[in-house]
């Protein structure tokens, strides 16, 4: 663990120059220079907000905040809203069944209309969760800032972005000064080793870091995620890593922009085109952390021991791989046995039992995490192999209208249909309670999203085990947690 | 705006690390377009299943505005209705071992100071609170202590956030105004703002 020399910043200059920048600068510290508008009297940074992303939950008081403080959004192009979180899966059609919820469509409607914010709803073609539309329509590039009043805002990292997720005050800040006041994380570089095995997926990776690191391990720090494994990702599979930093109680999380990160963004609709494209990619190269990058911590991982992971306690740490048994409180750090009792006596699971076999009575394959085509693929192949068992409720959610439409194009609607999975409209759905799809009482539901905190479903008692969709749709076949690998 | 260095009244205690937001408040309360009425529904699912055991019930903690918790909370969400909740069902300061950093960045937008103590600090706050709910409990931000029938332990405050509650300069966007054009000519030098000149 070394701590690298830090870079100074001239102090609220009305204009000044890009500081200077070590070689050895990571990601993290020139995009932070590149945003950095001045230092603020509290000693943290005003940094310069790229891309402001909102949906219907978190914005609605901000923009009466704002009303209040009789404020102009200052930047209203740098913003996009789409609806995801209260959105129903079955039926779309307005008004809304509920009518707390079709309040919320009608502000956020009635927001973007009065400040020139275009707003991606679902009669656009291009809704869906806010951290899958902002990746595929190209929205989200190397070396911007974003922010969203969404913890898993973190996801946007995957493309080498420093992405922060913000409350209703900040978003309220970020809609009237397009900046935010922010201190500079540390930045730990998590290096995954080696190659990922067959049936383990990026899921799997992110649980076995924050399994590793702990669920507040990540506290001070930035995540930047590289090494083999990770260098060998799809962006997609990136993302999922980028995704739960936050789970891990990173303030964001990224890895570095690549070949594979330019390939991607080529023709999406909001990326650079033509020469700008070139030109782009000259600066995203230039903002990767070179070979010899100082961090203020490194861990590593060996990405050849990971197996198919599964969450069996209350938070996202909790988890096992699908081979082991269930800890026992005593062998733990006196600190976390209390956190651990409480997890079985929530889960009503036992000590020293596998986790395979444990029964499930709904099965959920959406969600930021999980929620992008290639999961889809992935949870398709298993689907092909079975139907769903009986008893058991089984929803696949696309995470975006196009996600959908290219699952459609590829027939994998079909396939789950035809399993006994339903197949339904983009939205967060089952990831957590504002919307229809909601767990009831003490069931126990195998979920491709990333948060198994009690209640988080919507039941107030109904318990989660977090894995990988693959996972997910094999638990929904078997109707009991399985190794994805003797399915596949 | 105002300045606020110190915090006196009643502490309740809730034990327990990990305390997410979706515990704080369900979800389903996020269903609406304002904070209003959030107070009654703090730890709900908690409370509910508590059966009145939960210290939020408890009457001896009634009118508390000192929360002392465990580590780590208010980890999970973001959602601004956690704090706002807390807030509105009274609390005005936060006093734990360790917080989530969106919680913590969203409690100081809010002008609501959280201070850590060290485990064996907390615990004895904790203990001598619960033995007698009826003293004051004072968070100092000036002196950063805490100060009870226990004793005054020190407390860490991060210091961009301490200066921001004392100088009353806690509610951003008035500061990040005052940058005035230096946004405007920040966003002229983002190549992704200009076309990537090259
Ligand atoms: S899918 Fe889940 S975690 Fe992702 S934005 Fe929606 S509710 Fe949040």
């Amino acid at each position: 663990m070394g701590v690298g020399p830090r870079p100074c910043y001239p102090t609220g200059a009305m204009t000044k120059p890009t500081p200077p920048i070590s070689s050895d600068a990571n990601l993290l510290d020139k995009v932070w220079n590149a945003h950095t508008v001045r230092e603020l009297p509290s000693g943290q940074t005003q940094l310069f907000i790229g891309l402001h992303l909102i949906h219907e939950v978190t914005s609605p008081q901000a923009f009466a905040m704002l009303r209040e403080m009789k404020l102009p959004v200052r930047f209203p192009q740098r913003t996009l809203a789409t609806v995801d979180h209260i959105i129903p899966t079955l039926s779309q059609q307005r008004p809304l069944a509920d009518d707390l919820a079709e309040k919320m469509m009608g502000a956020i409607e009635t927001n973007c209309a009065e400040h020139g914010i275009r707003l991606l709803d679902t009669a656009s073609g291009q809704q869906g969760i806010v951290h899958v539309i902002g990746p595929e329509l190209g929205l989200t590039q190397p070396g911007m800032t974003i922010a969203c009043g969404d913890s898993h805002t973190s996801t946007h990292g995957a493309f080498g972005a420093m992405a922060f997720g913000i409350g209703t005050s900040q978003v309220r800040d970020v809609l009237a000064t397009q900046c935010l006041a922010l201190s500079k994380p540390q930045v730990r570089r998590i290096d995954v080793s080696g190659k990922l095995r067959p049936g383990v997926y990026a899921k799997d990776v992110i649980l076995a870091i924050i399994r590793e690191l702990g669920v507040n391990g990540g506290v001070g720090y930035a995540y930047e995620y590289g090494g083999p494994a990770i260098d060998a990702m799809s962006i997609e599979e990136r993302l999922t890593v980028c995704n739960m930093s936050i789970e891990g109680g990173a303030r964001c999380g990224y890895a570095n922009p690549d070949e594979t990160t330019f390939e991607y963004l080529r023709g999406r609709e909001f990326a650079p085109r033509g020469a700008a494209f070139d030109r782009a990619v000259g600066w995203w190269k230039s903002l990767a952390s070179p070979p010899g990058a100082t961090y203020d911590d490194r861990v590593e991982l060996d990405g050849n021991a990971i197996a198919p992971s599964v969450s069996w306690g209350i938070n996202p740490g909790q988890n096992i791989g699908i081979d082991e048994r269930l800890p026992f409180p005593a062998d733990a750090p006196p600190e976390e046995r209390v956190s651990l009792e409480e997890a079985y006596g929530y889960m009503s699971l036992k000590p020293g039992e596998p986790i395979e076999g444990t029964p499930i009575q709904v099965a959920f394959i959406g969600s930021c995490t999980n929620g992008r085509i290639s999961d889809l693929r992935e949870a398709a192949r298993v689907a092909r192999t079975g139907r769903v068992a009986p008893g058991v409720k089984a929803l696949v959610v696309p995470g975006s209208q196009a996600v959908a439409r290219q699952a459609e194009a590829e027939g994998l609607h079909e396939v789950f249909r035809a399993a006994g999975f339903e197949w339904r409209l983009a939205g967060c759905s089952m990831c957590l309670a504002m919307n229809p799809d909601k767990l009831v009482d003490r069931e126990i539901c195998a979920s491709s999203s990333n948060r198994n905190f009690k209640g988080r479903q919507g039941s107030p008692t109904g318990r989660t085990l977090l894995m990988s969709p693959a996972m997910v749709a094999a638990a929904a076949i078997e109707g009991r947690v399985v190794d994805v690998r003797g399915v596949l | 705006m105002t300045a606020i260095d110190r915090i006196e009244g009643r502490a309740c205690v809730l034990r327990g690390n990990d305390i997410d937001t979706d515990r704080i408040i369900p979800a389903r309360y996020l269903r609406a377009i304002t904070f209003d009425g959030l107070g009654e529904h703090a730890f709900e699912d908690d409370r509910i299943q508590a059966k009145g055991d939960h210290p939020f019930d408890d009457e001896r903690f009634a009118g508390a505005s000192l929360l002392i918790v465990g580590a780590n909370f208010g980890c999970g969400s973001s959602r601004e209705h956690a704090p706002q909740a807390l807030m509105r069902s009274g609390f005005r300061a936060f006093i734990g071992e360790s917080f989530a950093e969106i919680f913590a960045g969203n409690c100081t937008a809010l002008g609501l100071p959280y201070a850590m103590l060290d485990a064996d600090d907390l615990a004895a706050l904790m203990d001598a609170v619960v033995l007698d709910p009826e003293q004051p409990v004072l968070l100092d931000l000036e002196a950063r202590t805490v100060s009870s029938r226990a004793g005054t332990v020190a407390a860490k405050i991060p210091d961009g956030v301490r200066r921001q509650l004392l100088e009353g300069s806690w509610n951003a966007t008035r500061v990040l105004l005052d940058a005035g054009e230096a946004i405007e000519a920040t966003s002229a030098r983002i190549p992704y703002l200009n076309d990537f000149p090259g």
